[in-house]
């Protein structure tokens, strides 16, 4: 059994390795929510990303509105909005410094200047600071 | 099994376990799986393909972006060596369209030496970011910058508006209107490096300052217009992708080496990172720990180059432009500082990389192998941090990678600007 495991070990380091070596096809962890709606990390708000088109395209500047309500589903329409993000695995930030410009009402918020010039995983963080307190949401993408 | 027996099996399977594991990863290497492209790698390099490429949009920036008349305009500006202080050196001097619209060389060779590496020119109109630090954000703001560079063109926007209104009057007013008037203006006058020349400039009443600088932003505009017909066709790469997509032709086959060069490429390499989507680059900025040029100061690259972009005369926003602000994205949410962009240059398309020696931005390495070699190696940045990690690829894959890249090379053409 010990020789199995030993066997099983090995074939798996292999695999480790290839998988290692291969950063473009580097799987992001297994359990990420890519849900495009996600409460905040201390659950003061809700929030809803609404790339504009069809899809999130690879290399282009576009925009995001981002629906903004606190826990009890009250939209936030007066609330500064910073914008973060980047690529865990390769250690880098968004090419662009995109802004929250403008405040569309009923709780929505124009996000100007995303854009993501690779392939893969990819962060986007907002931290929200409204009349309900100051709090982060974080959102997954896959490219 | 009885207990005295598990050692000798442990013994036997061991190494067993071990030379299975390295028979296995060696036929890996050695016999590449031919055309066993999965789905997420077939997507990948349909990506990769020309055939991705989407068609040129107009130039917001510039209104006669596909006027064929500033087309053919910009065509004749590009080769004018009259458009220069020592009446030697046109565009073409260094973009030399028989060679790719570069010249070969380390750095560029204009009225003096300059400190950076030519840039080809072929489907640079589909970028945001000019030059190989991005400072000008369209191609006719790109254009201008050589033009009174007192080491590239050397002369002055003054000079330059006499010799369009001696040479082109026809041509330019057809597209652009009248020539201002240009009596009694200095021969050389201009916001350049020239103390003389500069004060000169300043001299000239703001007004007719106005009407000067209006004439060499066209100049720029109808350079760029030329500039924008100049094209990639399709390379073997494009037509294996295209083969692999379609089950096609086996003549647009990859041999052994090329094939595993591709998939080192699109995996181990990370090299598709950034050199991504059809024309294989990113348009973006990436410190990846180029040494210093001998002669060649440490150069901060986008640090400085985003700065000069804002600062711009010849910007999106400026204007001399055409856009609209909503237009002038690509400036308004720029990163604009940040230890990431010290020593950062633009990723270069890699199309036609291999008749385009020496590489880097001051043509720091002389072949493909050296480029490979840094890249496997991944030393220190002589300034801020390079983003590269060592690759570990044996020779042999370097090799292979290296023969992948030589199937990029396709035709350069100037196509017509759409009527």
């Amino acid at each position: 059994m010990f020789a199995l495991r030993v066997l099983i070990e090995l074939v798996l380091l292999a695999v480790t390795m290839t998988l290692n070596g291969c950063m473009l096809f580097m799987k992001p962890p297994a359990d990420l929510d890519y849900s495009r709606t996600r409460t905040s990390a201390a659950g003061v708000y809700r929030a809803t990303i609404e790339p504009q088109g069809d899809s999130i395209p690879q290399g282009k500047l576009h925009r995001w509105t981002l629906h903004l309500e606190t826990a009890a589903g009250a939209p936030v329409d007066s609330a500064v909005i910073a914008v973060d993000g980047g690529m865990p695995q390769h250690g880098h930030g968004l090419p662009t410094k995109p802004r929250a410009t403008r405040d569309l009402g009923n709780g929505d918020h124009l996000i100007e200047g995303m854009k993501f010039n690779m392939g893969g995983w990819w962060v986007v963080k907002f931290r929200v600071n409204a009349a309900q307190g100051t709090d982060s949401l974080v959102f997954n993408l896959k490219l | 099994m009885p207990r005295r027996l598990l050692p000798r099996f442990v013994a036997i399977m061991m190494p067993v376990s071990v030379l299975i594991v390295s028979v296995a990863a060696f036929i890996g290497r050695a016999l590449p799986a031919r055309s066993g492209w999965t789905t997420d790698e077939r997507a990948l390099l349909r990506s990769l393909s020309l055939a991705s490429l989407e068609p040129l949009e107009p130039d917001p920036t510039n209104h006669y972006s596909d006027d064929a008349r500033a087309a053919a305009l910009g065509r004749a500006l590009f080769f004018d060596t009259r458009l220069s202080g020592n009446g030697k050196v046109a565009c073409a001097t260094c973009h030399v369209p028989a060679q790719d619209f570069q010249d070969g060389t380390p750095l560029g060779h204009g009225v003096g030496v300059t400190g950076r590496r030519t840039m080809p020119i072929a489907g640079t109109a589909h970028g945001a970011w000019f030059f190989w630090d991005g400072r000008a954000d369209s191609q006719w703001g790109q254009a201008l910058g050589p033009l009174e560079s007192a080491v590239e063109h050397g002369g002055t926007r003054t000079q330059y508006a006499r010799v369009v209104a001696s040479q082109y009057r026809e041509e330019y007013t057809k597209v652009f209107g009248a020539i201002p008037d240009l009596s009694g203006l200095p021969a050389q006058a201009g916001p350049v490096a020239d103390s003389l020349w500069r004060a000169a400039w300043q001299r000239i009443a703001p007004t007719r300052r106005e009407d000067i600088s209006r004439v060499y932003a066209n100049i720029g505009k109808a350079i760029a217009a030329y500039e924008r017909t100049i094209q990639f066709e399709p390379s073997r790469f494009d037509r294996y992708v295209n083969a692999v997509l379609t089950n096609g032709s086996t003549a647009d086959a990859f041999s052994a080496d090329e094939e595993a060069g591709l998939r080192i490429f699109i995996g181990k390499g990370s090299c598709a990172n950034c050199h991504n989507g059809a024309l294989l680059t990113d348009d973006h900025f990436h410190n990846t720990g180029i040494p210093a040029a001998a002669g060649v100061a440490v150069d901060s690259g986008r640090a400085v180059g985003v700065r000069s972009a804002l600062n711009g005369e010849f910007t999106c926003v400026s204007r001399f432009s055409d856009a609209k602000p909503d237009d002038c994205e690509e400036l308004r949410f720029a990163t604009t500082d940040g230890p990431e962009l010290l020593h950062a240059f633009k990723t270069p398309s890699l199309r036609n990389v291999s008749g385009r020696a020496p590489y880097m931005d001051a043509g720091q390495f002389r072949t493909l192998e050296q480029v490979v070699d840094h890249y496997n190696a991944a030393p220190r940045s002589p300034l801020g941090r390079t983003e590269l990690k060592p690759l570990r690829l044996s020779a042999r894959e370097q090799a292979q990678l290296v023969a992948f890249l030589k199937t990029l090379s396709g035709p350069t053409i100037a196509v017509s600007p759409r009527p």
